[in-house]
C-alpha cells in the first residue's frame, strides 16, 4: 500500500533524511519512531505529498506521490502535527468543507460527515466554533478531518501529543480500531505507544533507518547482551572487581537506591552466569541480598538505537 | 472549478465571521459618502467623475487590507498543509481565493451605488460614464486585490503583507508622475505601468482596449506568481 523507497531530503546543504525505504502491506499500523528531530515529520509531509523528496521515490495506493500527486493525495488522510484548523468556523461546517476538497458529495458527504463524528466522539461539539474547543476535541476534529474522505491511507504525525492520558488511551484505541481497513503510518517519539497499537516499527534516527520490526521481534534481536541485577552488602569497590573477575561478565554498574547497594552486570546472551556471580560474591566474603535478571523494555532499546555509543568506562 | 467554488464559499463565510470586513464596508462608505456629498454639494453636478478618483485612491488603502489574510494566515497557522495535502491544485487555491475577494469588493462597490441613486434623484446623470467608471473602479480593485494576494503569499505574517502590498501600490501609483525624470523611453514604459494612468480616461466614459488589457494582465501576471510561489513553498 505504501512503498518508500531510498527517500532523501535536503534542506539546503543539510540532509534531514538520507535513504529512507520501508514498505507499508494493507492494512497494517507501522510505527515511525524516532526522537526529535530525526525527520519522521520531513517523511511524513513528503508521504502526504506537501513536499517533494529531493531524491527517491514514494508510492501510495501504487500512484507516487510526485508524479500522480492529486492521485495519491485523493488516497491519503493526513493529520500533521500541529492539527491544522480553522478557528472560526464549526466543526461540522469544518468536516464538511474538507469532505468537499476531497470529493465527497451529495448523501454520502454528510453520511460521512456524521459517521466520522461518531468514530472520533465529537458528535457534541459539532456546531460549536473550532477556536472555542480544548486541545483533546481539536486532536479529534483533526483526525476526524483526516478520516472524512475514507481514505486507504491514513498519516497521522504524532497524534497523541498533547493530550492528557484518559484521551490518549481513547486515541489509541481508535487508531488500532481502525487499522484493518485503513493503512496506517503513526510517528511517535513515546515508545509504549508503538508497542500498543503498532504491528510493525521503524526506528529512525538522525534521518536514516535503524531498524525496521515487529516491537517484539526488536527486542528479541536486540538482546545481544542480557543483564542481571544484584543486591549485595559490603565494600563496594571490592564488590564491582569481584564481579568483574567473573568469566563473561562484560561491564559492571553501580547505583545506591535508597541506601541498597545494587549492582547492574552485563554479560553477552545466552550465557547464564547467575550461578558462578553468586558464587564468587559468596567466596569473596560479601553478603548477597538480591539477584535477578533483567528484561530490556522497548524504552532502553529505543535509547540504545537512537543515543550514541557510550563511550566504556 | 468545483474546487474553486468550495475555496471561495469558505473564504467568504471566513470574511464575513470577522469584523473586519464590517469595519473596512463601513468605512469605505463613510469615507467615498463625505468626498460624494461635498463635491455633488460644491459642483452641482450630477456625474460621479470625481468620486471614482476618490474611491480609488480609497481602495488602494483598502485592499491591502482585504487580501492580506488570504494566504499569509494560513500558512501561519499551518492549515496551508491541509488545503495542500488535499487533492486540489495550487491555481485552485489561489483563484478560490481571488474570488473570493472579488465577491467582497463587489459588494463594497455594489452598496455605492446608493449614491448613483442619489444623482438620479436629483439630477440626471449619463449612465455611460457611470458604467464605464464602474468597470474601471471594479478592475483597478481586482488589480489591487490581485497583487495583495501574491504579497500575502509570500510571508506569514499579515501586517507584512499588507505593508508590502500598500508600497508596491503606491510606487505604481506614481510611476507616472517619475516619467520626467528619465529619458523618453524609459518614461513610455513607466508610463504604461503606471496604474493611475489606466484609470484617468474611464469615468469619463473612453474604455481603451489598451487600458482593459493592462489591468487583465496586471491580473493575470499575479495570479501566475501566487501560484508559482505557492509551489515554491512545497520546494523550501
Amino acid at each position: 500500500m505504501i512503498q518508500v523507497d531510498k527517500l532523501t531530503k535536503y534542506y539546503g546543504e543539510r540532509a534531514v533524511i538520507t535513504n529512507i525505504s520501508f514498505d507499508v502491506r494493507t492494512g497494517e499500523i507501522l510505527g515511525f519512531l524516532g526522537p526529535n528531530g530525526a525527520g519522521k515529520t520531513t517523511t511524513m509531509r513528503i508521504l502526504a505529498g506537501f513536499m517533494p523528496a529531493s531524491g527517491g521515490t514514494a508510492k501510495i495506493a501504487g500512484y507516487d506521490v510526485l508524479r500522480q500527486s492529486l492521485e495519491a493525495r485523493r488516497n491519503i488522510g493526513y493529520l500533521p502535527e500541529n492539527v491544522p484548523l480553522y478557528p472560526d468556523i464549526t466543526v461540522a461546517s469544518y468536516l464538511d468543507l474538507m469532505a468537499k476538497l476531497r470529493g465527497v458529495s451529495g448523501k454520502r458527504k454528510a453520511a460521512r460527515v456524521a459517521e466520522v463524528m461518531e468514530i472520533c466522539r465529537i458528535r457534541d461539539v459539532a456546531d460549536k466554533l473550532i477556536g472555542k474547543l480544548s486541545k483533546g476535541y481539536r486532536q479529534r476534529v483533526g483526525l476526524a478531518q483526516a478520516l472524512v474522505h475514507d481514505p486507504k491511507v491514513l498519516i497521522l504525525d504524532e497524534p497523541t501529543v498533547g493530550l492528557d492520558p484518559k484521551q490518549i488511551i481513547e486515541t489509541r484505541q481508535a487508531i488500532k480500531r481502525l487499522g484493518g481497513d485503513h493503512t496506517i503510518i503513526l510517528s511517535t517519539h513515546i515508545l509504549p505507544e508503538v508497542s500498543m497499537t503498532c504491528s510493525r516499527v521503524v526506528i529512525i534516527n538522525e534521518g536514516k533507518v535503524a531498524a525496521v520490526d515487529t516491537p517484539e521481534q526488536l527486542t528479541r534481536r536486540l538482546q545481544g547482551t542480557e543483564r542481571i541485577e544484584l543486591e549485595v552488602r559490603g565494600s563496594n569497590g571490592s564488590i564491582v572487581n569481584c564481579l568483574r573477575a567473573v568469566q563473561g561478565v562484560l561491564r559492571v554498574d553501580t547505583s545506591d537506591v535508597d541506601g541498597r547497594q545494587l549492582f547492574l552486570v552485563e554479560c553477552a546472551s545466552g550465557a547464564d552466569i547467575r550461578a558462578q556471580l553468586s558464587a564468587a560474591i559468596v567466596h569473596g566474603g560479601f553478603d548477597l541480598l538480591h539477584l535477578s535478571s533483567v528484561g530490556m523494555s522497548l524504552e532502553e532499546i529505543f535509547l540504545k538505537l537512537t543515543t550514541k555509543e557510550d563511550i566504556a568506562a | 472549478m468545483r474546487n474553486v467554488l468550495t475555496l471561495t464559499e469558505k473564504e467568504l463565510r471566513t470574511y464575513f465571521v470577522s469584523p473586519l470586513a464590517y469595519v473596512v464596508i463601513a468605512a469605505f462608505l463613510v469615507v467615498t459618502g463625505v468626498f460624494f456629498a461635498g463635491i455633488f454639494i460644491g459642483s452641482h453636478q450630477a456625474t460621479m467623475e470625481y468620486t471614482f478618483q476618490n474611491m480609488s485612491v480609497i481602495l488602494l488603502l483598502v485592499s491591502p487590507m482585504l487580501a492580506m489574510r488570504l494566504l499569509s494566515e494560513e500558512q501561519r497557522s499551518g492549515t496551508i498543509e491541509l488545503l495542500l495535502t488535499s487533492p486540489v491544485r495550487d491555481i485552485e487555491v489561489v483563484l478560490g481565493k481571488f474570488f473570493a475577494s472579488l465577491v467582497f469588493l463587489v459588494t463594497m462597490l455594489g452598496l455605492t451605488l446608493y449614491y448613483v441613486l442619489l444623482l438620479t434623484r436629483f439630477g440626471s446623470p449619463e449612465a455611460g460614464p457611470i458604467l464605464s467608471g464602474y468597470l474601471g473602479i471594479f478592475l483597478l480593485g481586482a488589480a489591487f486585490l490581485a497583487i495583495g494576494l501574491f504579497t500575502s503569499s509570500l510571508t506569514s505574517n499579515q501586517v507584512v503583507a499588507a505593508f508590502l502590498t500598500i508600497a508596491i501600490l503606491l510606487v505604481l501609483w506614481v510611476l507616472d508622475a517619475l516619467t520626467s525624470m528619465f529619458g523618453s523611453s524609459a518614461s513610455a514604459v513607466l508610463s504604461y505601468l503606471s496604474l493611475s494612468k489606466h484609470i484617468s480616461d474611464l469615468p469619463k466614459g473612453l474604455i481603451d482596449t489598451k487600458d482593459l488589457i493592462y489591468f487583465l494582465s496586471l491580473i493575470v501576471a499575479c495570479i501566475f506568481l501566487t501560484t508559482r510561489s505557492l509551489e515554491a513553498r512545497r520546494w523550501r
